[in-house]
């Protein structure tokens, strides 16, 4: 690790004029960056952690809609995001008790590994991102890997969900990282279907369009049944090929849907 | 009966500071004045040195050497510990394996320069301002194309990539080839043997100290056979007398082979120390470990069974490529030989085995003996074609290895593949399988796993190891260069306490809770009594270190046999004190006594009298009670066992839950039950983690796929079901005192096939015609398996 400065904001006032900085580097829950600074692979001059700051923390619910601080570690959505039973499921599996008690949604999310879990379930929610200058739609919002459309220096500050009728998140795990190989988050609010895929694409998070245009017609599990995904940009390395990947997303959905009915 | 003698559960006393967070590894020991080392490791994984420029990282804060290749193209090289023979005679390719790379660099990690500075951070710092001038070459990953199409070599001066081209045994080949051309009846398998990360909880670590008022080294390191370390540094690397280097290897956070080798870092930090004249540390960081330390197995075979209609075994022979990676690691050349082709008769009485193994030479991190090494691989081959035989013939996998098996009133029995077993009951075990793993009730669990929409399969295996490595006399005809003896002494304190100086290395066996159970045992004494010293060469008489489950067999049979010259003294001095002969003097449970007589006196009282030696027959006895002793055994031991596990397969993404696992082994008598469940179901983690879970992959350029615990996948908890681990099944080793046969590395052996013979049966019995999925049987290639 290489010498850095850290940054202890009392407010997000305080933490974004911090991030204005040469060479500052928002730091979450540090699941990420952390090693990776150990590593020497990356080397923040300057490191604003947002994790001590009360006002990006916590879970409430009203009208339809979960808000989550930014800073608000998985362990806790988990427990306290009842009134959405399936993202709470999704907070509950992501990596051990130690990730799950520092990790962050915002960390999460700002870094938009093309394997977490929470970009499946923001996508697949149809949540908005809020930051300290604007709200992004999640449609919007996860660009690439480990691309998002946060600007230089831009803070999540927290994430508002809106409650699904039913939703589940399907994840199956590449085994030695317990990332996902694939997972599906599928929300149904009313008529209206979301299919979100983390783990699976080249190009990150996404939703799969047809699936969802027909479980809108007929939320069933066979409703996917004959439906493929195309291999061509799925990933492929040594823990399963690309039509590995696209089965799997297909078992997962129907596995959603199923657990959502 | 004492307490704590030998059979006795007792708890490993060594936890008490283990799990208080107390043991005291190398990292925890920093002398006054220690300066840290860090290593350039190369990217590429093969190169050509142009120039290594150290110049501006010796400018750098708080620098204070830098050291190339250059600065040991004078001392020795880090030999191979076993010279090989191919087939035609000729002596195996044995090139340098020097501190640093010179001239070239072979793998990825492959260290070429190290930086000494005042703080680890500098030491870093001034690597990364190392001007390394390397041209990458082509790499040499793929063994078959190493060795069918040479154009790379990995050492230009060979001129081959083949190190040797085994045959064992040459003169049964034209025989097994033979009984082969003419049977009814021949399975054939290829196969791989998935290279593995050994991954010690605890990295390599080592530290340098030289004394420049007497000119004494002090290497305190991560080793599982400090006095190994000691004989390679002293005698073929840097030329240090033995008697001013002493080893030191403290507490050791698990090897599991990794740790048996002497590596270039102790070296660097001894050459180091001796140039600044202050302590040198290093420690590895993980990516040094996955990139640097020894890797294990990495064998692809091709075997073929030979046999009649109903299942009779008349051959086996396998074509084996055996990676040794980039350099010839210290056991590299006996592990995929000696340790792997004796075995290929397996439990059977077949009589032709002919076994060929090239090693080859890669790219890539060199391989070595890792947990079972080079039996895993035999028992894999075996016992994964014979269950394919037995499902192209109709037989059940149980019935054809019964069929086949050595009873147990032909022991001993010479094996065809070179090695004769003193002891065992390989029926005994499988009639025990049978009812612990209760097969009869498979079909209803097979049922009921069919309705949750799984395919349940059973897979059986029975494995017979080598261990008690070994026998001086018979490796040093099979091209070790090395004893394989063990030495202890026993000394007892003048207030009758006992310390017991082992050459065996305790690194997770629990050495220090069972050694003093033999000596309680025989001295009838309480074991807490008795305390063991171990993993230091000043201290120690001599020893060859842990590794194929040798401690207990050659070690502990050593502090046996010094144990029984203790009472032999001490009943010579029991014998003055009763005022008899000493014929006549008895000794049991710690009490001297003429023969048929209450006349008697106590063992502690004797040892008092040999260190207070009033009224002593000093012309005849010396004063003081320690002895020590050599053993070097008769023979290898033969540990064996029959193992089950039904595993369920999920059709739909082929994921592979292992629902139970049922090890019987008969290890000879075991001295303490409860150590030895912990140390069969740590081999069971580690099998399961081979079968289903982990894996050394390189690319075609040889960078290490899965260098991180973020791809390689090390077993987890709940990657693995409640085992069911019995060792009553004893047969006594025939030949060592103990009677003990070894269990350290049975697990690892016995679990890999009959994970991947339980996964084929799940698929079978699911309507897939699959013969074989090779390790690690990952969910995406049992897809890909059942989906062709």
């Amino acid at each position: 690790m290489y010498d850095f400065d850290l940054v202890l904001p009392a407010s997000v006032a305080e933490a974004a004029a911090a991030m204005k900085a040469d060479g500052a580097q928002a730091l979450g829950g540090g699941q990420t960056l952390l090693p990776t600074m150990k590593q020497r692979l990356a080397s923040p001059e300057v490191l604003v952690n947002l994790s001590g700051l009360s006002e990006l923390v916590g879970v409430s619910s009203a009208s339809g809609t979960l808000s989550v601080g930014g800073a608000t570690t998985h362990a806790q959505v988990a427990s306290e995001a009842s009134d959405f039973p399936g993202l709470a499921d999704l907070a509950n599996h992501i990596g051990d008790p130690a990730v799950r008690n520092r990790g962050t949604i915002g960390g999460s999310l700002a870094n938009n590994d093309p394997a977490a879990c929470y970009p499946a379930g923001a996508l697949g929610a149809g949540a908005t991102i809020v930051t300290d200058k604007r709200e992004i739609s999640a449609d919007d919002f996860f660009v690439d890997l480990f691309e998002t459309a946060l600007e230089e220096g831009e803070i999540v500050t927290g994430v508002n969900f809106p409650i699904p009728d039913v939703s589940n998140y399907q994840k199956f795990v590449q085994p030695a990282s317990r990332f996902a190989l694939v997972g599906v988050f599928v929300a149904r609010f009313g008529s209206t279907v979301r299919v979100a895929v983390t783990g699976a694409s080249n190009g990150g998070v996404f939703r799969w369009s047809d699936a969802e245009a027909a479980l809108s017609k007929d939320f069933s599990a066979d409703a996917v049944n004959g439906l493929a995904i195309a291999a061509d940009d799925l990933i492929a390395d040594l823990h399963g090929s690309a039509e590995y990947r696209a089965h799997l997303i297909g078992v997962l959905t129907r596995r959603a849907v199923q657990a959502a009915s | 009966m004492p307490d704590g003698g030998i059979g006795a559960p007792t708890k490993r006393r060594e936890d008490t500071r283990f799990l208080t967070g107390r043991g005291k590894y190398t990292d925890d020991i920093t002398p006054q004045n220690t300066s840290y080392c860090a290593f350039a490791r190369s990217q590429v994984a093969n190169g050509k040195i142009n120039s290594i420029d150290t110049s501006q990282a010796t400018k750098m804060p708080g620098v204070l050497a830098a050291f190339t290749g250059e600065d040991f193209v004078e001392v020795g090289s880090n030999p191979a510990g076993w010279l090989i023979n191919s087939r035609d005679g000729e002596p195996m390719k044995e090139p340098k394996r020097p501190v640093l790379a010179h001239g070239k660099v072979r793998h990825v990690g492959d260290a070429y320069a190290a930086v000494v500075a005042e703080t680890l951070e500098q030491a870093m710092d001034a690597v990364e301002a190392i001007e390394a001038d390397i041209d990458e070459l082509d790499a040499v990953v793929d063994m078959a194309s190493a060795v069918a199409d040479p154009g790379t070599l990995v050492h230009d001066e060979i001129e081959t990539n083949i190190c040797f081209d085994w045959g064992w045994i040459e003169d049964n080949r034209a025989a097994t080839d033979e009984a082969i051309k003419n049977a009814p009846h021949v399975t054939t398998l290829e196969l791989v043997n998935n290279r593995l990360v050994p991954n010690a909880l605890e990295p390599r670590a080592s530290i340098g100290e030289y004394d420049p008022g007497t000119g004494d080294y002090k290497l305190t390191t991560t080793s599982q056979n400090p006095h190994l370390s000691r004989l390679l540094v002293s005698a073929f690397v840097l030329g240090i007398p033995e008697n001013k280097l002493t080893v030191l290897a403290p507490d050791v956070g698990g090897g599991f082979g990794s740790k048996i080798y002497h590596y270039g870092e102790e070296a660097l930090v001894l050459a180091a120390a001796k140039k600044l004249g202050r302590p040198v540390k290093w420690t590895a960081t993980r990516t040094e470990s996955f990139l640097s330390d020894a890797h294990g197995r990495d064998h692809v075979t091709k075997i073929e069974l030979a046999c009649e209609k109903d299942g009779s075994f008349i051959a086996f022979r396998t074509e084996t490529l055996a990676n040794v990676g980039a350099y010839l690691s210290n056991f590299s050349t006996a592990t995929p030989t000696f340790l792997h082709g004796t075995l290929m008769a397996g439990n059977y009485t077949v009589p032709n085995v002919y076994v060929n193994v090239k090693a080859v030479f890669t790219n890539t991190a060199p391989v070595d003996a890792y947990r079972g090494a080079g039996r895993p691989e035999a028992t894999f081959s075996l016992e994964r074609v014979i269950d394919k035989c037995a499902r192209e013939l109709g037989i059940d996998p149980v019935e054809i290895r019964r069929k086949n098996f050595i009873k147990k009133d032909q022991y001993p029995f010479a094996t065809a593949a070179g090695l004769e077993y003193d002891s065992g009951d390989y029926d005994a075990l499988m009639d025990g399988l049978e009812k612990v793993a209760d097969f009869a009730g498979f079909e209803a669990r097979r049922a009921a796993s069919a309705k949750e929409g799984k395919l349940r399969g059973l897979g059986i295996n029975s494995y017979v190891e080598a261990c008690g490595i070994a026998p001086s006399n018979l490796v040093g005809i099979l091209g070790a260069r090395v004893g394989l003896y063990d030495a202890a002494t026993v000394r007892v304190n003048p207030t009758g306490n006992i310390s017991v100086m082992v050459g065996a290395h305790s690194h997770g066996q629990g050495h220090e809770t069972a050694f003093p159970q033999i000596v309680a045992d025989m001295l009838g004494v309480d074991a807490q009594t008795v305390d063991i010293v171990h993993g230091d060469t000043s201290k120690i008489p001599f020893g060859m270190g842990t590794y194929g489950s040798r401690s207990l067999a050659v070690c502990g049979s050593a502090v046996f046999r010094a144990t029984e010259k203790v009472i032999r003294k001490a009943t010579l001095i029991a014998a003055h004190m009763l005022e008899d002969s000493p014929e006549n003097i008895e000794f049991s449970d710690g009490v001297f006594a003429i023969k048929g007589t209450n006349k008697t006196v106590g063992f502690g009282d004797v040892a008092l009298k040999a260190y207070i030696p009033h009224d002593y027959p000093i012309d005849a006895i010396e004063p003081g009670l320690e002895e020590t002793a050599f053993y070097d055994p008769a023979n290898f031991t033969y540990p064996s066992g029959a193992y089950a596990s039904e595993v369920e397969v999920d059709p739909e993404t082929g994921k592979v839950t292992v629902c139970s696992m049922v090890a019987l082994d008969d290890f000879g008598v075991v001295v303490n039950p409860m150590i030895v469940t912990g140390q069969v179901e740590g081999g069971l983690a580690q099998g399961i983690g081979q079968a289903l879970l982990e894996n050394g992959v390189y690319d075609e350029n040889g960078q290490l796929l899965s260098g991180s615990f973020m791809d390689y996948a090390m077993p987890r908890a709940d990657d693995l079901p409640s085992f069911v681990v019995d060792h009553s099944n004893e047969t006594r080793c025939t030949h060592n005192p103990i009677g003990s046969k070894g269990c350290g590395e049975a697990g690892a052996i016995g679990s890999p096939p009959t994970i991947v013979n339980a996964v084929v049966d799940a698929l079978a019995r699911g309507g897939h015609d699959v013969d074989h999925i090779d390790m690690p049987v990952s969910p995406s290639r049992v897809w890909a398996a059942m989906n062709p």
